[in-house]
């Protein structure tokens, strides 16, 4: 047992927890190292019910940058936060709101066909969903204050704790 | 949460070396972003590693390049001739769009969102002119013309409108009129060369639709007109405005494909639409239609006639009578060879003033026909499968053109050269001969491969110190990158009109001048002979004339 966690239940969490950050950083990079990345095919290729509003974003060049901006930056900073521990409920929250949003973009329902094939088989559930799943878990089973900077964060700054963002 | 939280902080007491221990816990996981450093490190030298080809490889990082508009240049009062589908969609790459289109481009907005169609034409350059003449023989068109003629601030029904042009009922009144600066023709292909004459000897700039000519005595007569009067004359094909198109013509120009003896070009449609079969239009019949002018030139008919009976091919006239008024052959007047050159004018035309423009061929050395009407049996006289094979002996190459009205497969126009093969169309891809003996090293290095496209190029974007990723490239081959991103997208044909247009001001001569539009029409015709009389056409390069071969 360590803090409440035996020691297996300890390491899957932590396992969880880095390869979560892991792809939320590499994302992150491989968007933010591209000056020509844009989310705009993504956001135009979008189906279901929320379509119509993703569509829209894009015909506003400028809202399309913060676009951009926001969601290279959001995966990092996701990323990091997941990966070191550091504002750990929030960086779970904040991965999980991309997620949702990225699902609702392209839902796995049965009929949408999109350009980009997935590489895998879905109905329904696809793997953002399972990792969006994953982050919610990671938010009621939290390791930060065990290995992580949330650990001297929370005896610096306790309203951290109040507001729930570590 | 919080009470678990707070178990979960370590006390004090408990830990003695809390300092240390408090650290490593804190930090454990940092060593994960120099992971992470290391591995996008490897990443990106793999990555560079695979495009170390400048050796045998070298593309600029050059951009297609257009004559740009100078800010002072002087209005230029146009004449619209046509204001059929081909003259409505000039009219709105120049600028002047009927009103009801605008409604109907909005309506398309309002419930699709992707539609943005209105969108990019509000945004399409002013070219500074002036729709001051229009011409149709149809009243409903005429009438539509100086509708969108005067559509000067590119409104609704509901909008305001400038000034109306004059409608002529003749393309003679209108070329001779002292308010026209230039032509814009786009009536039938009979009608091509000899309104092209007539503007030019009035001393109008052209713009003519492709093909230049229905006859070929008359591909000499308007050569000579547009060269002695020294109007600036632009073809039609839009396609030389094609981004990767000058691309192309680098590569091949750089002797990376290696030598090209085979060009493969295809036409694919299968509709009604797309195999000409147009809608006939309310409003049409004898009174408002000016059927003897439809019917074309005296002298051009006669050229017509006597090559159709000089060589036995009457079966290929009519079958109804010239002066017969049929709203069929009005409004679909390119399935009869009456008035129109088939697919070697329409649409072979475009596949060869591409490779024209990418390799400048010139007029081939023979053509080579077959074909037949196969699918469309509605009492056309011109094939909707066919064939042609033009060769260059001198250029060792062969251009084989395929095309059918019924299927829409996609074949792409596919350069093969002996160390790699292009397909070029919005983008570009190269994909390397796995039996080339100029990329053998790289190829058995593994630096090539041979088994995918190793290079594309996708317009607007940095091009050559790049790798383009599998994702960028699958949504450009769908057209998203390529029409969304890097700013403004253009319609080529509105850059053709404003490349003829910026040619007026500034004195210099247009990508598709008489020279490439004499090569197009001639080649054409020797296609179309090699088809109607079933033997191979010759091109005597010294008489500038076309020999026929023997009968197979």
């Amino acid at each position: 047992m360590e803090q409440g966690y035996t020691k297996a239940q300890m390491t899957w969490l932590m396992m969880l927890r880095l390869f979560i950050g892991w792809h939320f950083m590499y994302e992150g990079l491989v968007k933010i190292m591209n000056p020509k990345w844009t989310s705009l095919p993504y956001l135009l290729d979008s189906k279901g019910p929320a379509a119509s509003f993703f569509i829209k974003l894009t015909q506003d060049d400028s809202l399309m940058t913060t676009i951009n901006f926001l969601n290279e930056w959001a995966l990092l900073l996701i990323g990091l936060g997941l990966t070191l521990g550091c504002l750990y409920r929030l960086s779970s929250v904040g991965g999980m709101i991309l997620l949702a949003m990225y699902t609702l973009s392209h839902p796995s329902f049965v009929g949408a066909s999109y350009m980009m094939p997935f590489e895998g088989s879905y109905l329904w559930i696809d793997k953002n969903l399972v990792e969006f799943a994953a982050l919610g878990l990671m938010c009621v089973f939290p390791t930060s204050q065990i290995i992580g900077f949330d650990r001297v964060l929370g005896r610096v700054c306790p309203i951290l704790h109040k507001l729930k963002f570590i | 949460m919080a009470t678990e939280d707070a178990k979960n902080t370590p006390s004090q007491e408990q830990m003695p070396d809390k300092g240390r221990r408090d650290t490593l816990k804190t930090l454990a996981t940092v060593p994960i972003l120099g992971a992470l450093a290391y591995g996008v490190y490897q990443k990106r030298k793999d990555a560079l590693r695979g495009r170390n080809i400048s050796d045998v490889f070298q593309v600029s990082n050059r951009q297609a390049s257009y004559l740009e508009p100078q800010g002072d240049g002087k209005k230029i009062r146009i004449g619209l001739i046509g204001f059929g589908i081909r003259g409505k969609q000039l009219m709105r790459a120049a600028g002047f769009a009927e009103p009801s289109w605008i409604d109907k481009m909005k309506e398309a907005n309002k419930l699709n969102k992707k539609d943005t169609r209105y969108q990019q034409y509000m945004e399409q350059d002013d070219l500074n002119i002036e729709i001051t003449a229009v011409c149709d023989i149809f009243d409903v068109y005429g009438e539509a013309a100086v509708l969108a003629g005067s559509n000067i601030h590119r409104e609704g029904s509901d909008g305001k409108f400038g000034p109306a042009p004059k409608r002529y009922r003749t393309y003679q009144e209108l070329v001779a009129a002292p308010d026209v600066d230039a032509v814009i023709i786009a009536g039938p292909d009979h009608w091509h060369s000899t309104i092209a004459m007539a503007a030019a000897r009035a001393g109008k700039h052209v713009y003519c639709e492709k093909p230049l000519s229905w006859t070929v005595p008359e591909t000499y007569m308007v050569r000579q007109a547009i060269r002695e009067t020294g109007v600036v004359f632009q073809l039609g094909h839009q396609g030389r405005q094609t981004d990767c198109y000058q691309k192309a013509e680098e590569i091949i120009g750089n002797g990376l494909l290696g030598p090209v003896n085979l060009i493969e070009v295809c036409t694919n449609r299968n509709s009604p639409n797309g195999a000409w079969v147009y809608d006939i239009i309310d409003g049409s019949n004898p009174n408002t239609i000016d059927w003897k002018q439809f019917e074309g030139d005296p002298e051009r008919i006669k050229e017509y006639m006597d090559y159709m009976t000089s060589n036995k091919l009457e079966r290929y006239i009519g079958p109804e009578e010239r002066s017969k008024f049929s709203l069929e052959r009005f409004f679909r007047w390119r399935c009869w060879w009456d008035y129109s050159t088939g697919l070697s004018g329409d649409l072979l035309t475009h596949e060869y003033d591409a490779v024209n423009q990418i390799m400048h061929v010139g007029i081939p050395h023979s053509a080579t026909s077959s074909g037949g009407v196969y699918f469309f049996k509605d009492g056309r006289t011109v094939p909707d499968v066919l064939q042609t094979t033009f060769e260059w002996p001198d250029r060792d190459l062969t251009m084989l053109y395929s095309a059918t009205l019924a299927s829409s497969r996609n074949r792409g126009k596919v350069f093969m050269g002996h160390d790699a093969s292009m397909e070029v169309s919005n983008i570009l891809a190269i994909t390397v001969d796995q039996d080339s003996t100029r990329y053998a090293d790289k190829i058995k290095e593994g630096i090539i491969p041979t088994d995918t496209p190793f290079y594309t190029y996708v317009p607007g974007q940095d091009s050559s110190d790049s790798v383009t990723s599998p994702t960028e490239l699958y949504f450009a081959k769908r057209g998203l990158l390529y029409t969304y991103v890097n700013g403004k997208r253009y319609d080529t044909t509105h850059l053709h009109i404003r490349e003829w247009l910026e040619c007026i001001r500034q004195g210099k001569t247009p990508s598709c001048n008489i020279d490439a539009a004499f090569q197009e029409a001639m080649t054409a015709h020797m296609g179309t002979r090699a088809y109607l009389e079933g033997r191979t056409m010759y091109w005597d390069k010294d008489k500038e004339e076309i020999v026929k071969g023997e009968l197979a």
